[in-house]
């Protein structure tokens, strides 16, 4: 294994140094090592139950490497869950797995705040998964029985992906916000756009955005169909690790990776960040976008801040920013659920959850929320909800009749305060 | 033959299981609300055998492979869809269901009769008089397929 790139993509060569081979070829089915994998409380028990009974093997492969967090249903709502929680805190102890969250927060964003770093291959039993691109590791979504193979023997097979590279110029105009940039890209290449492709973000436009920013359009690739996503680590990358007191010593991957920039790639896509405008994903597709401009004024009943897309210290600061002395509209219920309990003692030291409190929020301990609908803010016939989550599909939050609406931050807080689709700019 | 049940673009993984329903205690009990927000009769009325058909993007959205699971629990052994989203594809190949990306699907409505010959690697739409062929599935991913899904066959390979 070298160092040297020979023309692949960062995904490419990533996933050449755990295949043990100097360069692998979009198409290619390859054997990787996997350094890191993750399940949480939807996934957990089944992955368990296939190694078990069925791959017929009794303990995972490496206990380090393997990582469970309960994030969906926090706290635990009914008899069935608290049963799930606690097989899957047995399982944890049986195994000597120490990784193990029950209360902190979005699989993902612990992931990010704890485990994931640049160069690693991760992969999760969890669609968004596929966020920790935006930190430079190649991670992907995958099923139970394939982390079960994994926990078995710590090695998986991966089709190399084709890139389609992102070119981002210009920045962000006030009010608009990466959940903007990834709903328009979204639009752009459909909700199947990006199967089996990695998506690169890159261009002047990607070193104004901060980590927290590209997580949230890297996290939202998987409603365009893709299997990873990758945003080579710059320096903002490096300072973003120190402060979560975990810093990246390989400057000769940095380097790596660095140099993958203009390798050849399947296609080039230009983004104007300039011209941006907000935008909504109306029901029930994520590629039903639509700009709020034509929808604005829509009455909601409900409204909620957070998930693995948009509940990070950013989001709720963002969020906070507008609502400072204001209150939501009667009879709307708006709920905010940090992403972590790291952003929720955040949000406390800077006084935000006062804020949400003073205002008529709900504020709810750390979890995925209402964002996967079986949990918190459940929607009634007729309902309708605007939303930083990630996915509005038929029923996800409740009632098959109810109706949602993905949004940036700041669209959903000036949505929640006026009871109807609103710009940003109105509430000001 | 076999009955097709004919969906649209984009049966994501919560029209196939909705969420609430994940925390039952067994695939069993899920399945009985598989398809539930798109047809609330689907569980009681499909037949083993019968063929899933969609169009655009089928299987997208969460990784739960629930969807797969409670598909299989009721007798689904064929998918035809114009496209497949990614983790899907993979959980059914893992789960011994057969997706088949073809365009035929546009050609196949809701109850028409089919019968699919996989050795022949052949779809034939009785009630239109249609016949296509696909692209068969060999190596690695029909052995997979054979055995009935990923777990069963590193299970029987593990006894050799």
């Amino acid at each position: 294994m070298s160092n040297n790139t020979n023309g692949m993509t960062a995904t490419e060569f990533i996933i050449a140094q755990h295949a043990n081979r100097d360069r692998v070829r979009p198409g290619e089915i390859v054997n990787v090592s996997v350094d890191l994998c993750m399940s949480n409380d939807a996934t957990t028990l089944l992955t368990d139950r296939i190694m078990k009974k069925e791959m017929k093997t009794q303990k995972v492969w490496d206990p380090s490497r393997v990582i469970v967090i309960i994030d969906h249903q926090v706290p635990a709502d009914s008899v069935d869950t608290s049963s799930v929680q606690q097989q899957m805190a047995q399982l944890v102890n049986d195994q000597g797995i120490d990784k193990f969250h029950m209360v902190d927060g979005v699989c993902h964003q612990v992931m990010l705040e704890k485990y994931v770093y640049p160069g690693a291959l991760i992969l999760g039993a969890d669609s968004h998964t596929c966020s920790y691109g935006s930190i430079g590791a190649v991670s992907s979504g995958i099923g139970s029985t394939d982390l079960a193979a994994i926990w078995a023997s710590g090695e998986t097979w991966l089709k190399v992906p084709e890139t389609v590279r992102f070119v981002l110029n210009g920045t962000l105009q006030p009010d608009v916000s990466a959940k903007d940039v990834a709903l328009y890209i979204i639009n752009l290449v459909r909700a199947n756009g990006l199967t089996y492709k990695a998506m690169e973000l890159s261009g002047p436009g990607v070193s104004s955005l901060t980590v927290p920013q590209r997580f949230t359009i890297c996290n939202m690739a998987v409603e365009a169909g893709a299997k990873s996503t990758m945003v080579i680590p710059d320096p903002s990358v490096m300072t973003f690790f120190e402060e979560l007191e975990r810093p990246f010593n390989q400057p000769s991957l940095i380097e790596s990776l660095q140099a993958t920039k203009n390798s050849p790639c399947l296609s080039e896509i230009q983004v104007n960040l300039n011209t941006l405008t907000p935008q909504i994903a109306c029901p029930h597709y994520v590629d039903n976008v639509r700009p709020l401009s034509e929808i604005q004024g829509l009455k909601i009943d409900q409204a909620f801040l957070g998930s693995c897309t948009n509940g990070r210290i950013e989001d709720l600061r963002e969020g906070a920013e507008l609502l400072k002395g204001k209150k939501v509209a009667s009879n709307i219920r708006f709920l905010v659920t940090p992403a972590s309990v790291r952003v929720y003692k955040q949000a406390l030291e800077e006084n935000l959850i006062s804020i949400f409190l003073d205002a008529g929020a709900i504020v709810n301990h750390p979890g995925c929320s209402t964002c996967w609908g079986a949990h918190q803010g459940i929607l009634a016939s007729g309902q309708r909800m605007v939303t930083t989550g990630n996915r509005n599909f038929k029923g996800r939050a409740g009632s098959p009749e109810s109706e949602i609406y993905l949004a940036s931050p700041a669209v959903v807080v000036a949505s929640a305060i006026k009871g109807e689709l609103t710009h940003p700019k109105e509430v000001r | 033959m076999a009955v097709a049940w004919k969906f649209g673009d984009n049966i994501d993984t919560d029209q196939i299981i909705p969420s609430q329903y994940l925390v039952l205690p067994t695939i069993e009990d899920m399945a009985k609300h598989t398809m539930e927000p798109q047809n609330p009769d689907f569980s009681t009325t499909f037949n083993a055998g019968d063929i899933l058909v969609g169009e655009v993007n089928f299987g997208c959205g969460s990784s739960r492979e629930q969807a797969p699971l409670v598909l299989k629990e009721l007798g689904v052994r064929i998918i035809i869809a114009l496209d497949f989203a990614r983790i899907f594809f993979r959980n059914c190949i893992n789960n011994g269901i057969l997706p088949i990306e073809h365009p035929c699907a546009k050609e196949i409505s809701d109850q028409d009769i089919l019968s699919v010959d996989l050795a022949k690697g052949e779809i034939v739409n009785q009630t239109r008089g249609k016949t296509w062929q696909f692209i068969k599935i060999e190596g690695y991913l029909a052995d997979i397929l054979n055995a009935g899904g990923l777990a069963a066959y590193i299970a029987s390979k593990k006894g050799q």
